[in-house]
């Protein structure tokens, strides 16, 4: 485990928006989820973690937005350390966890309902958030009329909507179709530049994972701890098809996968349904 | 309904027991059973009648205040069932026997207890609804998807807001299922509770009609009850149906 530098005032314009140091949780019943995981998530850049299952991604991105504790370490936000949810964080789930009873307006306007912000003011900002994210003409529809690619722009609109400077995506897209996938990824690419977020993003597809990441964590299992970071060397100029054959994001997928291999053989080996 | 490979409505199969009912009446077999044009003619006599009129307003009254508190209650028992295990724990056990147990025995009890009026009745229709209304409650509040609570407590919101703006809507559909099942059983416990005190409300009046074989006349009330619990039953329904949309996809 290395140990980051650790910078003398907290809140310089180059210090990483989130520096998680010696993340360990123990799950009740004695598991150890996560031993010493440590990894900075620099400011404006996305930043991807990626490990076989039950490496404890989805752990380490709740434990950053503060929905559960660490058992010992600590998730530094912007200096200061994380005791809960906050404002700068935003979250978009796997299953978009969208409020099934209330419209699209009213769903991406959520955010802010709850942070007081008065109803004209709110459905204004999420109108602007759900032409950004290709949903317009849907305001008035509900969740179940929805596909699931739809849906999960809703998800990334309300995290948008309130403009947190952080935004923190489990698996966002494991959920939606291959097409669709790609196509939400170009569109993700294009609201980050646009909006200037720093993004800690769980996946566990390899290429989506180099594709739109700046820095990639790896993480070994039971109990996960960083392996390595990697941080692909991409020309981010050209289109999508080129960058997919760009010499960096297929050196990127190939060292990864040289990573991630032993684990999966190891998973092939496995008796089924072994304890780990 | 398919009969012969036709469509039929529903509706059509209670004409048919109309008729067998009407066949039987006629025949005069069993005294049980007047012609069911003179079970229809009575309703009119009997809904328009003074007497009627007394015992549905003291009934009314006795389910109205015991449904209130049953819902009040229910609601409010089951969703600490549900949000804290060990209210979940301690009280379901309860809550199932009362739910299952024939509550009827109680009430001749309950006659000692609170004397022959308003609180007995009352009681009565609350012993009756409010179990069911506070296990359904349960089932719906613990079974809100982790997901949309941890998206509410991601986005700031408070305890308050949780259960208010995420948990009571999202176990709305079963807290609906269990109020319909509530009025239904409150209204078996009101009648119940009168047939055994015998001397008010609707429950004097089957008595009364019974024991003077005016079976017309008792097959009309026994009617305008059920219209009654029905149109209680189908005003639940319609909501309950609003809100079917979104109880499949949660």
């Amino acid at each position: 485990m290395t140990d980051a530098a650790v910078a003398t005032d907290p809140a310089t314009a180059t210090d990483p928006a989130v520096r998680v140091v010696g993340l360990t949780k123990d799950f009740p019943g004695g598991t150890r989820a996560l031993e010493g995981v440590t990894f900075d998530v620099p400011a404006g850049e996305l930043t991807s973690l990626i490990g076989p299952s039950g490496c404890g991604k989805t752990t380490t991105l709740k434990i950053v937005a503060g929905l559960i504790p660490a058992t010992s370490g600590e998730v530094i936000v912007k200096g200061r350390p994380v005791t809960g949810p906050g404002p700068e964080r935003a979250f978009v789930f796997q299953d978009f966890a969208l409020l099934p009873w209330a419209t699209v307006l009213r769903n991406v306007a959520f955010g802010l309902e709850l942070r007081g912000v008065p109803k004209a003011e709110r459905e204004a900002t999420a109108r602007e958030y759900i032409g950004k994210a290709n949903l317009g003409g849907f305001e008035h529809h509900y969740p179940h009329q929805l596909s699931g690619g739809m849906r999960q722009r809703v998800g990334l609109a309300r995290a948008l909507a309130v403009d947190a400077d952080i935004l923190l995506m489990d698996e966002p897209f494991a959920s939606v179709d291959e097409q669709i996938r790609r196509a939400f990824q170009e569109d993700l690419l294009r609201l980050l530049s646009e909006e200037r977020k720093t993004v800690l993003f769980v996946t566990h597809s390899i290429e989506e994972a180099v594709y739109v990441s700046d820095q990639i964590v790896i993480l070994t299992r039971g109990p996960g701890r960083v392996s390595n970071a990697v941080q692909p060397q991409i020309a981010r100029d050209g289109t999508p098809d080129e960058i997919r054959r760009n010499q960096g994001y297929l050196d990127a997928v190939e060292e990864i996968w040289g990573q991630l291999r032993s684990y999966v053989e190891e998973d092939m080996r496995a008796p089924e349904g072994a304890d780990r | 309904m398919i009969i012969a490979g036709r469509r039929v409505p529903m509706a059509f199969s209670l004409l048919v027991w109309f008729a067998i009912w009407e066949v039987v009446g006629r025949l005069g077999l069993v005294f049980l059973i007047p012609p069911f044009t003179d079970v229809l003619a009575a309703i009119g006599t009997v809904a328009t009648s003074n007497r009627f009129g007394d015992a549905a307003l003291i009934t009314l009254q006795a389910f109205t205040i015991g449904m209130a508190l049953a819902l009040v209650s229910g609601i409010g028992v089951g969703f600490l069932m549900g949000r804290v295990r060990a209210i979940g724990e301690l009280m379901g056990m309860w809550a199932n026997i009362f739910e299952s147990s024939p509550l009827t025995a109680i009430v001749p009890a309950l006659m000692a207890l609170l004397g022959f009026g308003m609180p007995t009745m009352i009681v009565t229709v609350f012993l009756f609804s409010v179990w069911v209304i506070a296990l359904d409650t349960q089932v719906g509040v613990a079974h809100v998807s982790q997901s949309l609570l941890e998206m509410g407590r991601s986005f700031g919101a408070s305890r308050r807001e949780l259960l208010t703006k995420i948990v009571l809507f999202a176990a709305l559909p079963e807290i609906l299922a269990g109020v319909r099942l509530g009025l239904i059983r409150g209204v078996k416990g009101v009648i119940i509770g009168q047939l055994l005190i015998a001397i008010v409300g609707i429950g004097y009046l089957f008595e009364r009609y019974s024991r003077g074989f005016l079976m017309a006349e008792f097959w009309a009330l026994l009617m305008l009850v059920f219209a009654f619990a029905f149109a209680l039953s189908e005003t639940v329904g319609f909501f309950e149906r609003r809100v079917a949309a979104y109880a499949t996809t949660r």
